[in-house]
């Protein structure tokens, strides 16, 4: 088992024929992900690599039945393109568009709870189920089936504990980048929730960086319900106050949201630390013994 | 992007805020005439600049004559203001806020901010103003009251008087609170705002409640949306390298050390800081090159690091998955050319195209440490920057 995402998924790429949705669409294709069609509005009927695109989403729920979509389109009308696929009954949405206006997303994610759909993301590189389905943008070649479930805030930072789990033979069950945004579709929080029910997950890494308090949160969550060892890292040791540091929510404000806050945190929820990202493998290994 | 005080008294009172009547100076000229406007015979001055904690550091003064006005103005323009808050540089005074004086009867906090737990704005109250609130949250959490305010019904009633009450307003105070926190809502939403303080909301002698000062910040993903904002820009405010990388949409922050880093992706090149610092190095700046890194932003990002000039090696730690290796090994190359680097270049490729990256700069003739693993690269770079 894994989550969220596998061989069963129908996947549907809103903004599809523009030229990043074109790119990770012939890489996700390669990997073996089943994308049953696209959206881009004035271009349905079209074939595009040869998949139909269709003028919206509720006309691509109709035709090819897709339970999961991914969306490329600009920044400026992700909300839309969420809620669009969100009302046509998809209930996996995964946004990678990075700086969607955080109003726009305080809207969003109130409409999607009550909806009940899983949003992952904005600002994220997606999930991966690996040997079986990739909705994002990491590299695919990296993964290797395995035990690890892994969720994080960066893209680049799960590429890196992807690639250490790899390489010591680990493998991953589920990849999950959430996102760095300060309102995510997902939270670390509902992640955990489902590798701690998922059998093949043995351990999970949780890749964490400075700025708000999710990581404390999750912490607490921890502490009381998950019973499998949980490996985290914190980026953004040596990052200044007050500036933000790329992510929109990668900021220390008010003296809030340090990295050595959060793994204080985490530490005192019997959470393991890897002291530095070069040791999330290592570190994930020793744990599992 | 943050605002000045006086620009985000122009929107309070574009919204029936009361604010304090005021102008605006550029030169130390024009604050007699501007006293003289504003009538009165007391003014208060207010050095503009971003940057919090400006009464302590000397940039708010009352003043008794527009000559005491005048010096004030002329001590402060062109010169740069030192605060807790700010670096050792300080932030440039352009200009000089001259407000009339106000009567104070009680000093309280008002704040709104995007809070990241409900995921709502929230309104923050104190009945402790003029003084900073993390302290007060700290050391008596029972004077804050924290609101948030539900996106379908915007804020009532009944949460204006929760909140007045913690605030000790009485009944008049409290109706025109209420007409406050709904202009303050509709403020927050119209411009896209991230952050929103008033520190102090006073009382006057008069019994009335008015904004004695005015912070915003506004949420960068959506200033694209907001053209009364972006005339708002005052870029003498910031970082000119900082400046510089964003015309490029290019992440930076300028930091202390002399390992300059060019990363792709915001989280690992926070971890490429930390890993520096891990084996004794410090890093001379935080970059992203992001995630559509073509060859010119990549040469552009490269230009930004060679031009501090404390940089002795750079890292170039890409991970690709959005960013293709070989781009950006054209790109380094591409740059070492046209800038003619002087200075060692470690590069770490891994992921999307990186054998090919790899072999690119391999094949070349300029002086570059390929290393495919972040551990030897980052030893490497320390090594080189000793």
């Amino acid at each position: 088992m894994s989550i969220l995402v596998g061989k069963e998924t129908r996947l549907l790429v809103q903004g599809f024929t523009g030229s990043q949705a074109t790119l990770h669409s012939e890489q996700s294709i390669e990997y073996g992900t089943n994308i049953v069609g696209g959206v881009t509005p004035g271009k349905g009927g079209q074939k595009h690599l040869d998949i139909p695109v269709f003028n919206s989403v509720h006309e691509a729920v109709e035709e090819v039945e897709p339970n999961a979509s991914i969306i490329f389109v600009p920044a400026q009308f992700c909300k839309d393109s969420i809620l669009e696929a969100a009302d046509a009954g998809i209930k996996l949405i995964i946004c990678i568009t990075e700086g969607v206006p955080t109003l726009d997303m305080l809207i969003v994610k109130k409409k999607i709870d009550e909806l009940g759909v899983t949003l992952i993301g904005p600002n994220c590189p997606g999930i991966i189920t690996p040997g079986e389905a990739k909705l994002g943008i990491m590299p695919g070649s990296i993964h290797m089936k395995g035990s690890v479930g892994i969720i994080s805030r960066s893209g680049t930072l799960t590429y890196e504990a992807v690639k250490q789990t790899s390489d010591l033979g680990l493998g991953q069950s589920t990849c999950i980048g959430i996102g760095g945004d300060p309102i995510p579709g997902t939270s670390f929080i509902d992640v955990l929730k489902m590798l701690e029910a998922d059998d093949q997950t043995k351990a999970i890494v949780m890749v964490g960086e400075i700025g708000g308090t999710a990581e404390e949160e999750a912490a607490e969550y921890i502490k009381d319900n998950v019973s499998k060892p949980v490996i985290s890292y914190i980026a953004g040791q040596t990052a200044p106050a007050g500036k933000r540091m790329g992510h929109a929510g990668a900021i220390i404000a008010g003296g809030k949201g340090t990295a050595a806050d959060k793994i204080k945190k985490l530490e005192e929820c019997g959470v393991h630390i890897a002291e530095n990202l070069l040791q999330i493998g290592t570190k994930t290994k020793e744990v599992l013994g | 992007m943050n605002l000045h005080e006086y620009q985000g008294k122009e929107l309070f009172a574009k919204f029936g805020l009361p604010v304090s009547r005021n102008a605006v100076i550029t030169s130390p000229d024009d604050i007699l005439s501007a006293c003289k406007d504003i009538g009165g015979d007391k003014w208060v001055v207010k050095a503009q600049a971003h940057a919090g904690g400006r009464g302590k550091a000397g940039g708010v003064k009352l003043v008794d004559t527009p000559e005491e006005a005048k010096e004030f103005a002329k001590h402060w323009l062109g010169n740069r203001l030192v605060t807790y808050q700010t670096d050792s540089n300080g932030q440039l005074v352009s200009s000089i806020l001259v407000e009339e004086c106000t009567d104070i009867a009680k000093e309280l906090y008002l704040s709104a901010v995007i809070d990241r737990g409900t995921q709502r704005i929230v309104f923050i109250g104190s009945s402790e103003g003029g003084v900073n609130i993390e302290e007060v949250a700290e050391k008596t959490p029972e004077k804050i009251i924290y609101e948030p305010i539900d996106p379908l019904t915007g804020p009532m009633g009944f949460q204006a008087r929760k909140i007045s009450k913690v605030l000790g307003l009485d009944n008049e105070q409290t109706k025109q609170f209420s007409k406050m926190l709904s202009q303050l809502t509709k403020l927050f939403i119209s411009y896209d705002l991230s952050l929103l303080e008033i520190n102090p909301l006073v009382i006057t002698q008069r019994g009335k409640l008015h904004c004695l000062d005015a912070k915003i910040n506004i949420d960068s993903n959506a200033i694209y949306r907001q053209p009364e904002i972006q005339a708002m820009h005052d870029p003498s405010q910031e970082d000119p390298r900082e400046a510089e990388a964003a015309k490029s949409d290019l992440s930076y922050v300028s930091l202390d050390g002399n390992i300059g880093c060019m990363v792709n992706g915001a989280g690992l090149a926070m971890g490429t800081m930390d890993t520096i610092k891990y084996f004794g190095g410090s890093p001379a700046n935080f970059l992203d090159v992001g995630g559509t890194a073509t060859q010119e932003r990549v040469s552009k990002a490269f230009k930004l690091i060679l031009a501090d000039p404390e940089v002795k090696v750079v890292l170039v730690n890409i991970f690709g998955g959005i960013v293709r290796c070989d781009l950006i090994a054209e790109g380094i190359l591409a740059a070492i050319e046209e800038v003619g680097v002087s200075i060692p270049v470690v590069v770490r490729l891994e992921g999307n195209n990186a054998d090919i990256g790899s072999d690119i700069l391999a094949k070349s003739d300029a002086a570059i440490e390929s290393l495919n693993n972040l551990e030897e690269a980052s030893k490497k770079a320390v090594e080189l920057s000793k």
